[in-house]
């Protein structure tokens, strides 16, 4: 169990200056705004593990993914990949050749796939970028067996983007990323924007690659079923934090945290029709002016004085005074 | 029986582009009861907003209702002129669509809005209606409604607009609610308190609703009946429970397995080859039979019609009597 994790990423943070330009501030007054967009963030990912992260919109997730794959440097904490730490600059050359081994795949792949380009260029572009294959010959073929692998035809090599659906353009970002022979795939909302036939498609696909390949996965959602598909252990973010992380089972099954309970007492299920629930209080307050203390006790129905003074630190998997002094029944 | 609030038969609605006429809508059958909730669900492109702007008469062109009617109790309303079909809009019919501020004019406070509502379609007084105006507010868990009326609708939050834009769909008591994807655009969280808000008003009041969706969680938990759309049909149609819980179109069966769920773990989610056909390149017979696992020989020439199985209305030949042994 003492085995080094692939991924470790410890006590992240990210601060956004979301002031008003200098003038504007000159003229009509206001300070300085800091918006705290990740905050005290830490897990592991086993290598071929997929780990997720759920929460609502502007928890943080893809503030985290960004720092993940070095895409933005954090404003405090590390991310060490394969014992790399990524942003320390005493280790440049160590972290080039990490970029290779980590891709990302977005929610909305047209985005990030550039339309002037052929599909071809597309995936080939990181086989030439990491030298990957020596010739000419050699990147074609590779790509029409990329193209394979992600359930498309290597003909589709000569088309562009634009003539593909969305679950499409997802298995050609699938493709680019295994282009690399990546290791670690950070996937950020990978499904969001497709079709619920579409999604299980990619689903399954990425599942049968992981397996062929042992890759390790960071699968960010805001859905919980989908979540819960996909990953063994999850981390649920609100306004920032992880206020609950642990195996997928125990989770769902046993939810400590007050928003957990909440947040899974609120999805609507196919499985539960005619099911009654509970009401849900309140809504997501503004991360600019986040309440004090747990950021959750507006809403929760366990507050007590110690949460509106206190940030409850995440302990044995949960972050809440009510669970740390066995105040909560267990669900 | 009850005569239906909303009832729709054989409709018909196309698109006249440059490439041809695109079926958008092609027959589609269904009736709602007074404070039933009909789902209607299905991929993106299957046509379920086309249905909903049909039913209101905002089908714009070059877009047409090329066949069939619509009778809101009894009353056909799929001809009506422009200007009747707007006194039936908001009067007898209400709309709650995804983006709530399409619904509100930002320029105006929000009592301003349910005021003038509330005074084109009753026979209230200004002060009357800004008390109903603050009753509705109330009703819809606004906190504080007497202040909040004087709001403008971007000093609201995402979930609390929605909630104004519920009150202005029932502000004129219609006897439908048409809601179209009216969670998507929220958090979780907030979306039950939605959902669950517009189902008790409606069945408080007696309305019927269409909710539009493609979130079968929502259908599943709010619908009494619900219809899966496919390429502008209705593959099936019937009491939620057994069309969620026990499917009966290939299609259905389908999409109910592809959807991961909280409470049963799958290892492998249901997949269904390929994607819905594009307007212009429908296929003949079954538009499903492409995907189809079971699609046999008829399923590419003739088109299924919807036929009587187990309290609902099932569109696939394999129900079809005729054909049971190949079905069995
Ligand atoms: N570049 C930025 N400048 C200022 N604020 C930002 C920036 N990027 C993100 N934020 C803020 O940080 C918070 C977290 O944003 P993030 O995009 O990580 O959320 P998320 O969990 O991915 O949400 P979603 O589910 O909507 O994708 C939000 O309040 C967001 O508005
Ligand atoms: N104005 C339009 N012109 C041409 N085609 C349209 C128009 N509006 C909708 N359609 C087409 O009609 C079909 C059904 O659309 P819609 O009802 O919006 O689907 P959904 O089920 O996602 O709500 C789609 O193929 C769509 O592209
Ligand atoms: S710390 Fe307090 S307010 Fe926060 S979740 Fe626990 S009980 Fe609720
Ligand atoms: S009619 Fe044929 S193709 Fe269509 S759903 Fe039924 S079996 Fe499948
Ligand atoms: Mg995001
Ligand atoms: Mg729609």
């Amino acid at each position: 169990m003492t085995e080094t994790p692939f991924v470790a990423v410890r006590n992240l943070r990210r601060v956004f200056d979301v002031s008003k330009p200098w003038l504007n501030r000159m003229l009509e007054g206001g300070q300085k705004q800091y918006l705290t967009a990740v905050d005290d963030v830490s897990f592991t990912i086993r290598r071929g593990e997929t780990f997720a992260l759920v929460g609502e919109s502007g928890s943080g997730k893809s503030t985290v993914a960004r720092m993940v794959v070095g895409l933005m440097p954090p404003s405090a904490g590390e991310v060490v990949i394969d014992g790399v730490p990524i942003n320390d600059p005493r280790r440049a050359a160590d972290v080039r050749a990490l970029r290779r081994r980590i891709q990302m795949i977005f929610q909305d792949p047209y985005a990030s796939l550039n339309p002037r380009w052929r599909v071809e260029r597309i995936i080939a572009e990181p086989i030439r970028a990491f030298s990957l294959s020596a010739s000419a010959r050699e990147v074609h073929e590779r790509v029409g067996e990329l193209l394979t692998l992600v359930g498309l035809h290597p003909a589709d090599g000569d088309k562009f983007p634009h003539e593909f659906s969305g679950g499409q353009r997802q298995r050609i970002a699938i493709a680019r990323a295994l282009a690399s022979k990546a290791e670690f795939i950070v996937c950020d909302e990978p499904t969001s924007a497709l079709d619920v036939s579409v999604q299980a498609q990619i689903l399954n696909l990425m599942r049968d690659l992981q397996d062929r390949f042992g890759l390790t996965y960071l699968f960010i959602s805001h859905n919980l079923a989908v979540v819960r598909h996909m990953a063994s252990r999850i981390g649920v973010m609100y306004l920032g934090r992880i206020v609950e992380i642990g195996g997928g089972r125990d989770l769902f099954v046993r939810p400590q945290h007050p928003y957990t309970r909440m947040l899974l007492n609120a999805v609507p299920d196919i499985a539960m029709t005619g099911r009654l629930r509970e009401a849900v209080q309140g809504e997501i307050p503004n991360p600019i002016n986040p309440p004090s203390g747990c950021t959750f006790h507006p809403r929760c129905p366990f507050v007590f004085d110690r949460c509106r003074r206190e940030v409850p630190p995440l302990e044995a998997g949960v972050a809440c005074h009510a669970v740390a002094e066995g105040r909560i029944a267990a669900a | 029986m009850t005569e239906p609030v909303l009832s729709v038969r054989d409709l018909k609605v196309q698109f006249v582009t440059r490439r041809g006429v695109l079926k958008a809508i092609d027959g589609v059958s269904f009736d709602i009861a007074p404070g039933e909730v009909l789902g209607v669900v299905g991929e993106s492109g299957a046509g379920k907003s086309v249905t909903g702007s049909a039913v209101i008469g905002l089908i714009e062109p070059p877009g047409r209702i090329a066949g069939g009617e619509i009778r809101l109790k009894g009353e056909r309303i799929d001809n009506l002129s422009p200007e009747a079909m707007r006194r039936v809009r908001g009067k007898r019919i209400g709309m709650i669509f995804q983006d709530p501020l399409t619904s509100l004019n930002p320029l105006y406070t929000v009592g301003e809005q349910l005021v003038e509502t509330i005074r084109t379609h009753l026979p209230l007084s200004a002060g009357q209606a800004r008390r109903r105006a603050i009753d509705l507010l109330a009703e819809v868990g606004i906190p504080a409604p007497d202040r909040r009326i004087d709001g403008y609708p971007h000093e609201f939050s995402g979930g609390m607009r929605q909630r104004v834009v519920i009150a202005l769909a029932l502000s004129a008591e219609p006897e439908l609610v048409i809601a179209d994807e009216p969670t998507t655009a929220l958090d979780v969280s907030v979306q039950a308190q939605i959902i669950t808000l517009i189902k008790r008003l409606c069945a408080e009041r007696g309305t019927a609703v269409m909710l539009v969706t493609h979130d079968m969680g929502v259908i599943a938990e709010t619908a009494d009946r619900v219809a899966v759309m496919y390429s502008g049909r209705i593959a099936e149609i019937g009491p939620v429970r057994d069309v969620v819980k026990h499917p009966l179109h290939p299609y259905a069966v389908g999409l109910m397995g592809a959807i991961p769920s909280l409470e049963t773990h799958a290892d492998r989610l249901v997949q269904i080859r390929g994607a819905m056909p594009r307007l212009s390149a429908i296929p003949p017979g079954c538009p499903f039979h492409p995907r189809c696992e079971r699609a046999f020989a008829r399923c590419a020439v003739d088109r299924p019609e919807p036929l009587d199985r187990d309290r609902r209305k099932v569109a696939c030949h394999l129900y079809d009597e005729a054909h049971a042994e190949i079905a069995s």
